[in-house]
Order: structure tokens, then sequence, then C-alpha cells
């Protein structure tokens, strides 16, 4: 008796889960007409951003949908092209070459300088250096000067850190800070800027470059020189935002023209007073 | 009745089966044409960034430059012309961006549309000058004197010393240090782990009793359930900083940290299958050993390690790809140096790794796209080469017998 209750309860429960994709589909459809879904591919630098930007932005506006995904410039910026992303995230600028491409497509697209992101020179913290000019940094990483002595520091072994060569901000370190010139093969490169602070934090000599967002305890920033010597600058906040600080990159959107009213109110709030905030509780500079 | 239904299930049994085997084949082949043809395409390419070219003043009696000529001008290595076979004349070098430096903005234009003259008028007037500027500059009434683009060849890339992929105006595809590298790892993390492997898998199967491997053989699977981002981790944290105070070196990255986390890595595939290997000695040779008077240590080493050594060489190939093949640890504890190796105690960089740091940021169809491809066919052909000399060996093996 029990078991055939237990049976009959069993079909009711059938009955009713046969109409549950039914409901589902309902309710896809029904969202569908009245959310946008935005999604945003690119940078790991930029990649924060977006995230915190998102969700505070989907808080906000219920009934929106942000994905945002990492992979790369590079990435970001090829899925725009095959149109499998809404905004490409990207931590340098087009290249020549996805330029290019982009215009043989048809496909005009918009840039938007969305936050700053300020480069901090870190060494480990038992190194006497505190302060390097532009053209001493530039000497370390293309291996012309190898010695701490040689810029006022003990005798050691200058060990140089470096991004993987396919990053944006070893593109812009080599462009802005190297004026271009290549760094030396002997240059060790590093998957990740939280494993550059690890081997810069454990190794004496050593030297490196990261994103000011990742600057920690267990490793100081050198001020930096632009003009031989005259002034250093330590790298903070402060200045950042007054642009006294010389080593500063812009993070930038890009997205189609013809995609231009689905994606602007995410950009627009982005570039808003309170989405530069949400930026810059985040670690990066604002761009007002 | 009853028999037809038999007779079509087992038809449709049969088809499914020859399906799937079809479209794994099928696949394979298609991921290796994908990856060759991605791979080939690099060769023959110009090593300037498409859309650009390298100019000089029509008056230098250059003909051409080498990739890493070009590389050693830009970098300011090289600052006059007689060290590449021209005249006595200081090197000029200048890019699009430079053009501040000459012109005032008003002179260039609003919409920067007077740039191409600009350019095209200090190309001609500046003898020393190598310039690197986009194709569309120097199209009519073009005053300088276009270099023709130095070719990629095989053998630049297999003699080339220099790792640059995004380097401007010419970038630099050396494979040399790379394969080295990849080369130099795995042969050292295989000394470390066979003759430990070996001693773990004989000490399972013969010395050990049954308790002991119970608990010992879970444990060793266990290990290669590990992630391999938990090893490399593990390596960054605690096997460099040893290494570097072991040692008394500049820096902990070494080939050695890379050769002792793949060692653990290809432990366990090591062990499990040279295990098994020596397992099936059937026991009747064992016995006839022993009952010749050998001592257990004898058997061991004249009777079971013979017997099994076809699937010892199985576990050490299948270890050694296991190494070759490792990406993530790795990238995280080498230094990833492109520089070719002469010491356990350098840097290195090996081509797996170079290909996950590199691809998601390299323009897709482009020059580096291409290059990280190449790369790719040459770990395929190193794996198949290694494949083929096992199984060449392995039947050597069974004939003799």
């Amino acid at each position: 008796m029990i078991e055939f209750y237990i049976k009959s309860k069993n079909k009711e429960i059938m009955k009713k889960l046969i109409y549950l994709p039914l409901l589902m589909i309902v309710t896809v459809a029904a969202t569908m007409q009245t959310n946008i879904s935005i999604k945003v591919k690119g940078s790991d630098t930029v990649l924060p951003i977006s995230q915190k930007e998102a969700e505070v932005y989907m808080k906000k506006n219920k009934g929106s949908n942000i994905t945002v995904i990492g992979g790369g410039s590079g990435v970001g910026i090829s899925a725009l092209l095959d149109g499998t992303t809404d905004i490409a995230m990207a931590s340098r600028k087009l290249k020549m070459s996805e330029k290019i491409k982009m215009q043989d497509a048809g496909k005009a697209f918009k840039e938007v300088i969305i936050a700053y992101d300020a480069l901090s020179v870190i060494v480990n913290p038992q190194n006497k250096v505190n302060q390097l000019t532009r053209e001493q940094i530039e000497a370390i990483f293309t291996g012309k000067i190898t010695n701490w002595k040689e810029v006022g520091g003990d005798d050691m072994k200058i060990v140089s850190y470096s991004r993987e060569s396919s990053s944006g901000t070893y593109e812009f370190f080599k462009e802005h800070v190297m004026k271009n010139k290549n760094y030396s093969s002997s240059i060790m490169m590093m998957p990740a800027t939280g494993a550059i602070v690890q081997s810069v934090s454990q190794t004496k000599g050593a030297i490196g470059y990261v994103g000011f967002a990742y600057v920690e305890n267990n490793v100081r920033a050198l001020k930096i020189s632009y003009d031989k010597g005259k002034t250093y600058i330590t790298p903070s906040m402060v200045t950042a935002k007054d642009k006294t600080y010389p080593v500063v990159r812009p993070l930038y959107y890009y997205y189609l023209n013809a995609l231009d009213k689905k994606v602007k109110p995410f950009v627009d709030y982005i570039l808003s007073d309170e989405g530069q905030k949400t930026i810059e509780s985040v670690g990066y500079i604002p761009v007002k | 009745m009853k028999l037809f239904l038999k007779k079509f299930i087992t038809k449709i049994i049969e088809g499914t089966l020859f399906l799937s085997s079809t479209i794994t084949s099928l696949a394979i082949v298609l991921i290796i044409i994908f990856l060759f043809k991605e791979g080939i395409g690099i060769f023959g390419h110009s090593s300037v960034e498409d859309g650009f070219e390298i100019v000089v003043n029509k008056d230098n009696t250059i003909k051409d430059l080498s990739a890493i000529q070009i590389k050693d001008i830009f970098d300011q290595n090289i600052t006059n012309w007689k060290e590449v076979g021209g005249k006595d004349d200081s090197i000029i070098t200048f890019r699009v961006d430079d053009i501040a430096n000459y012109y005032s903005e008003e002179e260039l234009g609003a919409n920067l549309e007077f740039v191409p003259d600009k350019v095209n008028d200090l190309i001609s007037k500046t003898s020393g000058i190598v310039a690197f500027i986009p194709q569309k500059y120097a199209t009519k009434n073009f005053k300088g004197k276009v270099l023709p683009a130095d070719k990629i060849t095989i053998t630049k890339f297999f003699s080339g010393k220099e790792w640059f992929p995004t380097a401007q105006p010419a970038a630099q595809f050396g494979f040399l240090p790379l394969i080295l590298g990849t080369l130099w790892i795995s042969f050292g993390a295989i000394l470390l782990a066979l003759p430990l492997g070996l001693a773990v898998a004989i000490y399972m199967s013969e010395i050990a009793n049954s308790k002991i491997r119970r608990f010992l053989k879970p444990t060793i699977e266990l290990l290669a359930g590990i992630p391999s981002v938990v090893y490399g981790f593990f390596g960054l944290v605690i096997i460099v900083p040893l290494i570097q105070s072991l040692f008394n070196l500049p820096v902990g990255e070494t080939a050695l940290a890379g050769t002792i986390i793949l060692a653990i890595m290809a432990l366990p595939t090591i062990i499990t299958i040279s295990e098994d290997a020596i397992r099936t000695t059937p026991r009747a040779m064992k016995e006839a050993s022993l009952a010749l008077g050998a001592s257990h240590f004898q058997t061991i080493y004249k009777v079971i390690i013979p017997y099994s050594i076809s699937g010892i060489t199985a576990a050490v190939v299948l270890g050694i790809g296991r190494a070759i093949g490792e990406t993530m640890a790795v990238l995280m504890v080498t230094g990833n140096a492109a520089v070719i190796p002469h010491t356990f105690l350098e840097p290195v960089r090996t081509i797996p790794a170079t290909i996950a740091a590199e691809l998601g940021e390299a323009p897709q169809g482009g020059l580096h796209f291409k290059a990280l491809f190449a790369l790719g066919c040459i770990l395929f052909i190193i794996t198949m080469i290694i494949n083929l000399t096992v199984e060449y060996i392995s039947s050597k093996r069974k004939f003799q017998k």
C-alpha cells in the first residue's frame, strides 16, 4: 500500500517535472526581451576593474547581464574581430596589424580610456638603493648595468624580472621607460604579476616592475626620476593622479560602432563619477 | 525474429565502435593539419611587422640588413653604418612617433595630414637615417630607399639564439634556446626520476608486504592527481629559495628547480607503469630462477628487470612525455629567460611555457602567432621521435626472445 502511494507520488512529481523545461523556456524568452547582455573580454590587467564595475552595475540595473572574461589583450581584440565579444579590454593600444585587420573587415571601432595604471619599479626590501633615474633603469633592463654598486648599492648582482613578452605591461615598460630598446635576453620572464612580487621578495638582488595595485609590504617601490636625477618622485595615488609620477599607462576599452547603443550605458557608467570611484577602490587611477 | 534482432543490435554496436574510432582519428589528423598549416606559414614571411617597412636615405650604399642587424641598430648597439658594411656615417634611427622632435605641431597639420610628407622630407635630407615607417607612407614619389625585408627561413629559426617575438621593428625568432631548454630540463628530470621511480617500483612489487603496498600505491597515485599549478607554486615558494641558499646563487629560479618539480611530477607515471610491468613477470620464471640457487636480488636483477624492460622503457618514455609537455609548473619556477643553458643553475625557457605564456596576447594570424604554432610543431615532432624510438626498442626486445 505504502509502495503504491510512493509510486503514485513519484508519477505526480514526474508530471510536474515535465513542465519545468517549458517554464524555463518561457522565463528565458521573457528575460531575453528586457535584458541586455554584454560580453567583456581581454586583458588580465583590466579584468579586476571590469569585474568590479560589472558587479556594481548589475546590482543597480536589474535585468542587465555582463559577463567578464580574461585571457589577454590579444585574445580580447581577436574576439572583437570575430564578434564573440562586445567589448575588448586592452592594456595596450591596438597594433598596426590589428588596425589593418579591423579596416579590412570593414568594422569601425571606438577606443575609450577607462582608467590609468601606474607602474612601480620594485626591489627587495633589503636593498639599499632607494631611487633610480630612467636612464639607469633602462641600462639595468637592457643588461648594460649588472651590479648594484654601479647605481650606489651593495656589491651584488642585479637580477631583473620582467613580465612575459606578450603582456601589455611588458610593451608599455619597453616603450615608455626603455625608449623602445629591447630587454636583455638573460632577463627573467614571469607569467604573472604576482609571481614577480613573490620572486622579488625572496631574491636579494632583484628588480622588477609591477602595476601599482600589486605593491605589498614584502617589496619596496623605488623613487623614479625622468629628468636625469633632478627630482625623484615616489609612486603613490596622489603623484599618479596629479601626473607628476611619470610611469603611467592608459587602459582601454574597444568596441564596434555598430554596438554603440548596446554597450554605451555600461561604458558611460564606468566613466561616471561613481564608476571612477570604484576604479580607485580597486587600486587603479581614475581618468578624471 | 529474435536472432535477427540480435544481429541488428550487434551491427549497431559495431557501427558505433567504428564511428568513434573514425571520429577520434579524424580529430587527431585535423589537429595535426591545423598545427602544421599555421606553423609552416611563418617561413618566407618577413620579420618586419605587417604593414611596415625599413627605409634609408637613397644615397645609402647598404643593400639589405638582417633582422639581427636591424634590432642592434634600433637598440643603438650598432651606431655607425660601417659596422654593417656601409660608409663611415653615424646611424640615426627614426620611428613615426619621433616626428614631433623634428617638426612643430603646426607643420604636421591639425589631423596629422602632413606627416607622410614630412617623413619623406626628413628621410631625403638626413643621410644617416634608418626609418621604421608604415608601408603607405612609402608609395608615390617617395624619396628614400626601401630595404628588402629579411625573410625568415628554417635555418635562421634553428640557428637563431635570440627570442624576441614582439621586438620592433624586426622580431627575432631564434628557437635554439627554447629547444635546448626543453630538452635540458626533461633530460635532467628523467635522470632524477628514473632511478628513484624504478627503485620504488621494485620495492613495491617485490619487497614490500601487501600492507605497505596497499598504503603506498594510492599515495603515489594521489601524486598524479595534484594540479600542476600546485606543484609550480610549491616549487616557487619552497624549492626556489632552497636552491638559492643551498648553492648561494643570486637567483633561485633555475633549470634545477624545474628539473626537481618535473621529476616529482613524472614519478607517479614511471612508478605505476613499471610496477605493473614488473608484476607481469610469470611466477614460473621467478621460481625457476630461485630454484637454480639465485638469491632474491639476483632474480630481480637478472630475470625480472630484463623481462619487464619493455614496460619500464614505456614508463620512461611516458615520463619524458609528461616532462616535455608540462607547462604551468615549469613556467613558474624556471625563470623563463631565453638563454642557451650551460649548467643546471641557470634560468631556462621551455617550449610549452613559451606557448602558454605568449599565445594569449599574440595577435591572431600574425607572425608571433605563427611562430608559436611552429614551436608546437617542433614539440610534436620531438614527442613523435621519442614514441617511435620506444616502439623500435620494444619490438626489438620481443624479437630477441
